[in-house]
């Protein structure tokens, strides 16, 4: 018997016009995790939806536990014992726990009821065994999404899972989640089974994974374990920059104030949030998820009400009650969704960066000027060199970061003087980043001012001029980029420490 | 730019595709006519001719405000009541001596707040559609007994009914206004802010909502839209039948709601043309037309009229599913 549990071998994969995958190979042994990385469009999704049955291969083979197989659909890689858990949870949102562990198969105590007693017992003895402290009746809509994750590896361990992929496991979840997870995957692998893991964040394929395979271009580059690579390695394979240089660009804040929020206060969601906006200022905002830096920003923006406080635009009050308010005063935001928030996914390209323009480029706000729609479309897809194969191709098609520069394209045609943008930089590769990180530069050269929020602390220090910091709805501290230290802000954003950040105290 | 090649051939690609989805029901069409040209004596005759278009008209109209509300990922069951109350309306204003020209405006726009009303129960009331138009189905069902006693009403003024038997340049009446309807809801769909809005809508209202769309706005218009077709389907239908009819427009949302699907409109929202929906429509009517001419029994015609709606969103559900 080998020791791998699955060996993929020049897998190639075309769509209409693309070539997808050309002779990538992928090999995981038996308890190792694999770490699989690349930028957005390089070919994981495509290899992972191969392996779990979504997609056929046009060539190549898979040998899966010692047999070539044919996975012909996602029922069959389930049933040799391939699992994928994705960021978007696949589990009966209405169920219980319990019943979601025998979806479609409940054990029966007579030929026409349902063995409540052992789907509640099965269920929780397999989560006790991972020491996962989650009760089998809860409804899984009333579980947080880390729990949720949880939930479904344990299902898949239950329904003994020879191989796991985790896709973008991370991306929703706090630190301390993060590291409960963590802890679940070191025993998997314990157990033997293999494990293939994709992130952009590389601090955690260092931390954990054994072997790294990287793609670029729907090709394979390399395959190597992690204690003979580095960062810098992997990053100039998948793309041929550094990081610390992506983040090193100029800085442009002046001293006329842009936005003062004073006091800002929703209850029981965030109070006393307090700060100025500069012009041309990179203002970053740090805070876990669930901290309610989003509901800070999606009240500036009008999109939600808050209860107290004052916000003033250029020195005037401004009464923002509906985003269109907002919108119109020169606010733009890139929203933490861009799926659920940014984006009409079935609409094209086209549609989705003018939305916010057809009145403007309507003749006597009616009839829309076709040309100026084209123009203005296609100077964008220039501009932030949006790859899409045609402007009325749909954005539900696009890579993840391509949708994002559509978001931020939207936003941008509208020429907003205050651009918000809420972790713009999740779930998209380093090429798209460092455009993003760019796009900043120039944006606050042209005098645009940006509120910035990350969960992602080397990023906030890396782009910020100064830094908010949010713990639990209150604003625990400013901190200047020139004293910034990821051990100073997690201090204050773990609720550890606080300054006397309501006032602003330095000098531009 | 490097990416100038692919851009060109996929568009390409697109159109094609496009032309796919109308294009297939227009080749249906031409089947069918052909099909029944040849097994039929009275098809193809000037008579039967203006009769199917005369038919198609009506249902035709209520089809194109029911598209918006579809693309806009609602829907609207209280058409096929509308349809009878402006008819009753504009009968019964007529008949109180009511001019007819301020008869038919006074019944039009009742119409279109009545559908405003749906609007409402749907964006302030956060009813769905299916729901909040399943009761003002019944309601204004209701309403035309009360106010038409559920009698008909004849002895309509003759320049009204002589309406819907007149022709322009050889082209029935009703055919032409549900043309000039036809001509400014693709201009609405296709060419105006209105329009984005109403796919955006449906494509997501949250995404709609932050980038400043006025959703309150748009929704009222889209369900008054719906409305004012009905009502000016309704006066139409009065004329042809030269009666106000209390259950005249029984059934029409159904019709209504089939076209559009058979024209490719997804009753999940952002998907839809104003062209496709006057595909189904005429296939519809051309289904029960040539079934006539035929002699099949109607019973059987309106089990094949079924099968049409399923297969039509079945081949359209094959087909999405094998574009990726």
């Amino acid at each position: 018997m080998s020791d791998y549990i699955v060996e993929m071998k020049n897998i190639s994969k075309s769509f209409p016009g693309v070539r997808a995958l050309s002779n990538v190979d992928l090999s995981v042994k038996k308890g190792e995790v694999h770490a699989l990385v690349g930028e957005n469009g390089a070919g994981k999704s495509t290899l992972i939806k191969i392996l779990t049955g979504a997609y056929q291969k046009d060539a190549g083979t898979i040998i899966f536990d010692g047999k070539e197989v044919e996975v012909k659909n996602p029922h069959f890689s389930k049933s040799i014992g391939i699992h994928a858990v994705y960021q978007d949870i696949t589990l009966a949102m209405h169920l219980s726990v319990g019943e979601n562990f025998f979806l479609g198969e409940l054990p029966m105590s007579s030929p026409f009821t349902v063995d409540w007693k052992n789907v509640y017992s099965t269920a929780g003895d397999v989560l006790a065994s991972l020491d996962l402290n989650i009760d089998p009746h809860m409804l899984i809509k009333n579980l947080p999404v880390a729990k949720q994750e949880m939930v479904a590896i344990a299902k898949a361990i239950y329904e003994k899972s020879k191989l796991m992929i985790f896709d973008e496991p991370t991306a929703l979840l706090t630190n301390e989640e993060s590291e409960e997870l963590f802890k679940i995957i070191a025993r998997l692998k314990s157990e033997g089974i293999g494990i293939i893991y994709i992130s952009h964040r590389l601090e955690e394929v260092f931390r954990f994974c054994d072997t790294v395979t990287i793609l670029k271009d729907g090709r394979y580059i390399a395959t190597m374990p992690t204690k003979d690579t580095n960062e810098d390695e992997l990053i100039s394979l998948m793309v041929g920059r550094k990081i610390e240089e992506m983040y090193y660009f100029e800085h442009h804040k002046e001293s006329e104030v842009v936005l003062s929020v004073r006091d800002l206060t929703k209850k029981k969601v965030f109070q006393g949030i307090h700060f100025d906006l500069h012009k041309g200022e990179i203002l970053g905002m740090f805070g876990l998820v669930g901290s309610g830096r989003t509901d800070i920003m999606l009240s500036i923006f009008g999109a939600t009400k808050y209860d107290e406080g004052s916000i003033a635009f250029f020195g005037k009050p401004a009464k923002v009650h509906k985003p269109r308010q907002a919108i119109e005063l020169g606010f733009g935001l890139v929203p933490e969704n861009r799926r659920t928030q940014g984006l009409a996914l079935p609409l094209s390209v086209k549609t989705n960066i003018n939305l916010l323009q057809y009145k403007k480029i309507s003749r006597f706000g009616i009839a829309i000027s076709r040309s100026q729609e084209l123009n203005i479309a296609k100077s964008f897809i220039q501009e932030l060199s949006i790859k899409t194969p045609s402007e009325d191709a749909i954005v539900r098609n696009l890579s993840g970061g391509n949708q994002q520069k559509v978001v931020i394209s939207k936003c941008l045609a509208n020429r907003p003087k205050i651009m918000i943008f809420d972790e713009p930089t999740v779930g998209i590769d380093v090429g798209s980043k460092e455009e993003i990180y760019k796009l900043l530069e120039k944006l606050t050269r042209e005098g645009t001012s940006v509120i910035f929020i990350s969960s992602y602390l080397p990023e906030v220090i890396g782009v910020s001029d100064r830094i908010v910091v949010i713990s639990e709805g209150r604003q625990m501290g400013i901190v200047d980029r020139r004293g910034a230290t990821e051990e100073r802000i997690m201090r204050l954003a773990s609720g550890i420490e606080e300054n006397s950040g309501k006032i602003e105290s330095e000098a531009v | 730019m490097k990416s100038q090649q692919p851009v060109n051939s996929e568009s390409k690609e697109k159109k094609r595709f496009k032309l796919k989805t109308e294009g297939t029901l227009a080749l249906l069409l031409l089947v069918l006519a052909v099909f029944l040209t040849i097994f039929t004596k009275g098809f193809l005759t000037g008579n039967n001719l203006s009769n199917l278009v005369r038919q198609t008209a009506i249902n035709g109209v209520v089809a194109l405000g029911m598209t918006l509300v579809i693309i806009a990922g609602g829907i609207d069951l209280s058409v096929g009541s509308v349809v009878g109350f402006a008819g009753i309306l504009v009968a019964l204003l007529m008949k109180s001596g009511v001019p007819i020209g301020l008869a038919v405006l006074a019944s039009v726009l009742i119409s279109f707040l009545v559908g405003t009303i749906n609007g409402v129960m749907v964006f302030d009331g956060r009813i769905p559609p299916f729901i909040a138009t399943l009761g003002s189905m019944a309601i204004i069902r209701g309403a035309i007994m009360l106010i038409s006693n559920a009698r008909m009403i004849a002895g309509l003024p003759k320049p009204f009914l002589d309406f819907a038997q007149t022709t322009y340049l050889g082209f029935p009446s009703l055919f032409v206004v549900w043309l000039i309807l036809i001509l400014f809801t693709i201009f609405l769909t296709k060419k105006t802010p209105f329009g984005r809005n109403v796919y955006t809508i449906g494509s997501n209202i949250e995404v709609a909502r932050l980038s400043g769309i006025n959703i309150r706005f748009t929704t009222y218009m889209i369900y008054g839209l719906s409305g004012l077709m009905a009502g000016i389907a309704g006066i139409l239908m009065t004329s042809r039948l030269a009666n106000g009819i209390p259950t005249g427009g029984q059934g029409y949302e159904m019709d209504a709601i089939a076209s559009c699907v058979i024209g490719g409109a997804s009753l999940s929202g952002a998907e839809g043309t104003i062209l496709g929906t006057v595909m189904g429509a005429f296939i519809i009517a051309t289904l029960r037309n040539g079934g006539n001419l035929l002699g099949i029994d109607p019973f059987i015609l309106q089990i094949v009229n079924g099968v049409i709606i399923v297969a039509a969103v079945y081949i359209d559900q094959y087909r999405k599913a094998h574009q990726k």
